[in-house]
């Protein structure tokens, strides 16, 4: 066990973009398989970590801050803007986000913009904010609305979903050096492979970095419900309808008053 | 207790979709509809998404329209002939109407057009049927006979051609009109997931001049094929039927329709009539309000289908 989170944690070394630093981050989840089933409300996932110094001797700098992104599994999004045409209320303009995450959770121990400087934000793609979200527009895109306003509107209807959440005391120092967070899975999570990317800051840079994945699924009853619809749509269709009619017939075998 | 809608994506609790079922089932009973004008608005308000619903409600008036027929038919009040050629037009509308509902979900206009049939159409029928029954109730209270059939008075539809005579119903009619309106009430129930019984009954009253001894039982008839056939064809083509959704609903569904029944005979045909239209004419102006209000939110979201 310890030598597999070591493994992780040199893989950590490696992708960290400041080589330089000597430390290394170790993580790990409370469940690395999520599970959907017929009873599934909405679920929390515990990210655990610990920061190692080389050496051993803790802490050598000042402090640490650590920032967790979770990243739910990539699909294309319309955004439609509704516009009153005739006293009626019609999608009269639409933008694409492609490749948008369905899902995203941005955890900080403290506010990101205490933690670093915008343009390390910016470069990091680190925060709501900050989150490359590349639009494409079907119509002429120059003379309606500014993509700033769909930009908004899509982050903030995701949030209202619960399906975007920036919570910036959402990671917890237990001591010094481990951390702890907790990342909601709202009932409305969509399934797929979840990215959490961790990373540690000190003094206002990033010296180490570390990714690990999750996977949400369905399983069982409502799995095999799923794919025999995705993949057997007339079969599917036509058990349905036949429980209709069994549910008619049987219900008028059992009412039946002559 | 909550449950995980598979197709739907999000629970929902199991006594409340099962009371749903049962309130709209009672209602159903009572007039002898499907019920789906209610339902789907239901279920959107539910959060389930209108394509969802729409696939989804289909199923639930298919199992209500089979135990409504199948107690019609002990009673031999339905028009096999009828109900037959009323099918081959309904089929094809259908087909029209799955293939209208993808097209309007895939540009992005299927809310909007739901919207706006429910408006128009709720509205004409619920106001019709208000100034019709009330009409005839106070033509009842002034003591005068109320009829509905009345022998002499041929309109055009008499005059057209392929005249086919449908014995139990004891009409002699052409097969034109029979065709169209199969065929309209096959195309509004797939695009708006509404049975049409409520449409189709008039239809055959007033057009036809069905007797309505036959004309519950024939359009349960028609009502439960068109209604498989587009959970069918809805499953296939957009894969959107929630089978553990149906379920619940149909279970609610047939349960109160049999109670609803029962209420219904204990009241006369134009107060019935009377409630329905208000009923039908409230879910109309519901809608309305809603395409004309502001919106709580001018954005909204949908994921776009991979292709598959």
């Amino acid at each position: 066990m310890i030598r597999s989170l070591a493994a992780i944690s040199v893989i950590g070394c490696i992708a960290a973009t400041t080589p330089a630093a000597a430390e290394r981050l170790v993580t790990s989840l409370s469940e690395h398989r999520v599970m959907v089933t017929s009873s599934f409300n909405g679920s929390e996932v515990v990210l655990f970590g610990g920061i190692e110094r080389e050496g051993g001797n803790l802490p050598g700098r000042g402090n640490y801050d650590i920032a967790v992104t979770v990243v739910g599994p990539r699909q294309d999004i319309v955004t439609f803007r509704r516009e009153r045409v005739l006293g009626i209320w019609v999608n009269y303009e639409s933008r694409i986000f492609e490749n948008a995450p369905s899902y995203l959770a941005v955890l900080s121990n403290r506010p990101l913009e205490a933690i670093t400087g915008d343009e390390t934000l910016r470069r990091l793609q680190l925060g709501l904010d900050n989150i490359a979200l590349p639009q494409r527009s079907d119509s002429d895109p120059a003379n309606g609305t500014p993509s700033g306003v769909f930009r908004q509107a899509f982050l903030k209807l995701n949030d209202e979903r619960g399906l975007y959440r920036q919570e910036p005391n959402g990671v917890t120092f237990l001591t010094p050096a481990l951390f702890q967070a907790s990342i909601a899975l709202p009932a409305n999570v969509p399934t797929g492979t979840y990215e959490i990317d961790v990373k540690l800051f000190a003094d206002a840079a990033m010296i180490a970095r570390t990714t690990s994945a999750l996977e949400i699924y369905k399983a069982g009853f409502e799995q095999f419900v799923t794919s025999s619809a995705q993949n057997h749509g007339t079969l599917y269709g036509l058990a349905t309808s036949l429980m209709a009619l069994l549910t008619g017939w049987f219900a008028s075998v059992v009412f039946r008053r002559d | 207790m909550q449950i995980y809608l598979p197709i739907a994506d999000l629970p929902v609790n199991v006594f409340l979709i099962l009371g749903m079922g049962l309130a709209v089932g009672f209602i159903s009973g009572m007039f002898g509809i499907g019920g789906g004008f209610l339902m789907t608005p239901l279920l959107i308000f539910l959060g389930v998404s209108p394509a969802v619903a729409v696939a989804t409600v289909s199923s639930h008036i298919a199992a209500s329209s089979c135990s409504g027929a199948i107690s019609y038919w002990r009673r031999r009040t339905i028009d096999l002939p009828l109900a037959g050629l009323l099918l081959t037009g309904g089929i094809g509308g259908t087909f029209t109407g799955v293939w209208l509902f993808t097209l309007l979900r895939s540009i992005g206009q299927l809310d909007i057009t739901i919207g706006l049939s429910y408006v128009l159409l709720l509205g004409v029928v619920g106001g019709l049927m208000v100034t019709e029954s009330v009409r005839a109730i106070i033509r009842g209270r002034q003591g005068k006979p109320v009829e509905l059939r009345r022998p002499g008075s041929h309109t055009w539809i008499h005059g057209l051609p392929l005249k086919l005579r449908f014995k139990r119903s004891r009409i002699y009619v052409s097969a034109i009109p029979v065709l169209g309106i199969g065929y309209i009430i096959g195309f509004v129930g797939a695009v708006m997931g509404i049975g049409g019984g409520f449409l189709l009954v008039p239809m055959l009253i007033y057009i036809l001049r069905v007797p309505t001894v036959t004309v519950i039982g024939t359009s349960m008839v028609l009502t439960l094929v068109t209604m498989a056939s587009a959970t069918v064809m809805h499953a296939t083509t957009n894969h959107l039927v929630d089978a553990v959704l149906a379920l619940f609903l149909m279970v609610g569904g047939v349960i109160g329709a049999q109670f609803g029944a029962r209420a219904g005979h204990r009241i006369s045909g134009e107060r019935l009539r009377l409630l329905l239209g208000l009923l039908v004419l409230a879910v109309g102006i519901r809608f309305g309000l809603d395409l004309t209000l502001p919106p709580e939110n001018l954005f909204m979201l949908r994921p776009l289908e991979s292709s598959q």
